[in-house]
């Protein structure tokens, strides 16, 4: 098998963050700002951020009308946060974001900053299900203004709750997380990631 | 803000990794200054990743005088109410009260800001005291480290606010490059001696020289007023800008907000900055940092 490509979306963010821990989950990794960086890639990373100066920048390029091309010619997508909001496909209180174009993809309805302001953000230890190795030991989760998932489909499994709420998804070849596996050094998502784009490898 | 709810806060939330995390995810982006809940608007729309809210932009402050102080709570709040990114707000340096209303009133980060007048000419307020992360200025790196010691999850570089001349903003993230660079080329037991010139912990040098970067994001702060000052600050490796009188002072705020958003991401394309720097009007008319008196100059507020 050889080392899958995959992007990170570099409009704005943690975009160095994710760079580094899926560097050091094996994988080869580039920036994406523009459609024509998005070939060749076997997975993208959309990072935490502003979802809504995403959108913005994204737009007037049509990146996300591209990326949302590339995951159905194949390409694996893992959305944090902001990233999470861009891959859902309804968004509850996104005022802020109509009328512009989103990722979409992923059968869940979010809602934006769900638990609140920055008073409300946290940090909790997380059960996550199915990571490489079936390792139990808790993912130390960071929550920023994070999203709620308000609801899913059925094809939509969840891997990880936060009292009682589903906090991380997978569906087929998109991994979505409403916190930030990037900020911690504890890279198995990332890993998880990198092994679920080797099994849908593009090329 | 009590003693309690403190340490509540240091057990159950993390407070250090969710408060320098929010820095993180503002990272590549503007935080613009507004004073009215349409001009929020009018930001979050051009693709700010946080708004400032004060009661004066600091051209303002500059041109009225006097004590400049935090802004009327209903002001903040209404822009809270506006906006779906985070709210900034500024408290006096030294101001801790100013500072307990604002974290009672949920914005979601403070800036201790030499913007407005000093409360105190001695002590900063003790950060680490609150559950709501500060960003405070600097000049160099021992009063963004002496900054970091006392609690700040977020530094910006200083320039000179007001004046739309960017070449304060261009010495001070220089300078504390430069002292980054410096620490990083010196023998282990050279730190010690460079801990006590930079006034600042020593383990917190020695972190710096082994990592090559401050342990919180940078932004960098006053007299960005166009796209090219915005890429610039990009270029010389700013993790993101604060624009304040630069935007809502210029002839057609919306677009010029819009236009160095997009120079932010596209810092090094000269293309996209080229295009975005198009047909933008009046910059703001600014005044030149050199004719300033010193004792007008804000960047030597701080301690």
């Amino acid at each position: 098998m050889s080392t899958p490509r995959i992007g990170v979306l570099a409009l704005q963010g943690a975009v160095a963050e994710h760079a580094r821990a899926l560097r050091a989950a094996g994988a080869e990794v580039s920036t994406v700002r523009r459609p024509s960086e998005l070939e060749g890639l076997d997975g993208l990373i959309v990072p935490g951020g502003e979802s809504t100066t995403m959108a913005r920048l994204a737009a007037p390029v049509r990146l996300l009308e591209s990326i949302r091309e590339r995951h159905a010619e194949g390409m694996a997508m893992f959305g944090t946060c902001a990233g999470m909001i861009l891959m859902a496909d309804q968004i509850l209180d996104a005022e802020a974001l109509t009328g512009f174009e989103r990722i979409g993809g992923l059968d869940v309805v979010v809602r934006r900053n769900g638990y609140g302001g920055q008073l409300e953000s946290f940090v909790g230890p997380l059960q996550v299900a199915g990571l490489p190795g079936d390792d139990t030991t808790p993912f130390e989760a960071v929550f920023i203004r994070a999203p709620v998932i308000e609801s899913l489909g059925t094809d939509v499994e969840v891997i990880a709750s936060w009292q009682d709420r589903p906090v991380a998804v997978r569906q087929g070849r998109i991994l979505a997380a409403s916190f930030h596996p990037e900020l911690t050094p504890d890279h198995r998502l990332h890993r998880y990631f990198v092994e679920i784009t080797a099994e849908h490898k593009v090329s | 803000m009590t003693t309690e709810s403190t340490s509540h806060t240091a057990a159950a939330t993390g407070a250090t990794a969710v408060n320098t995390g929010l820095a993180q995810m503002l990272k590549g982006g503007v935080i613009m200054d507004v004073v009215t809940r349409e001009q929020a608007r009018i930001a979050e729309d051009a693709g700010a990743v946080a708004v400032m809210a004060l009661e004066r932009v600091p051209a303002d402050i500059r041109a009225t005088g006097g004590v400049a102080r935090m802004s009327d709570p209903d002001l903040i709040t209404g822009i809270i109410d506006e906006v779906s990114i985070p709210v900034m707000a500024k408290a006096r340096i030294g101001h801790f009260v100013e500072a307990q209303i604002l974290e009672h009133l949920k914005v979601d980060y403070i800036d201790e800001s030499e913007v407005l007048s000093p409360a105190d000419y001695i002590h900063h307020i003790d950060k680490s005291k609150f559950k709501v992360p500060f960003v405070c200025g600097a000049t160099n790196l021992g009063e963004a480290l002496r900054r970091i010691t006392e609690g700040a999850s977020m530094i910006r570089s200083k320039g000179e606010a007001g004046t739309g001349d960017v070449s304060e903003a261009m010495k001070h993230i220089r300078t504390i490059n430069g002292e980054i660079a410096r620490l990083t080329s010196l023998a282990e037991d050279e730190l010690y001696l460079a801990a006590k010139e930079l006034q600042a912990p020593y383990a917190l040098v020695k972190q710096i020289a082994r990592e090559g970067r401050l342990p919180v994001v940078l932004f960098v702060a006053g007299g960005v007023a166009t796209p090219a000052d915005a890429a610039m600050m990009m270029q010389m490796g700013a993790d993101g800008v604060f624009v304040g009188s630069g935007i809502f002072k210029s002839g057609n705020p919306a677009e010029r907000a819009a236009a160095i958003v997009k120079a932010t991401t596209y810092y090094d394309d000269p293309a996209v900055v080229a295009e975005a720097s198009k047909g933008l009007g009046e910059a703001m008319v600014g005044i030149n940092v050199a004719d300033l008196p010193a004792p007008h100059r804000l960047a030597e507020r701080g301690w």
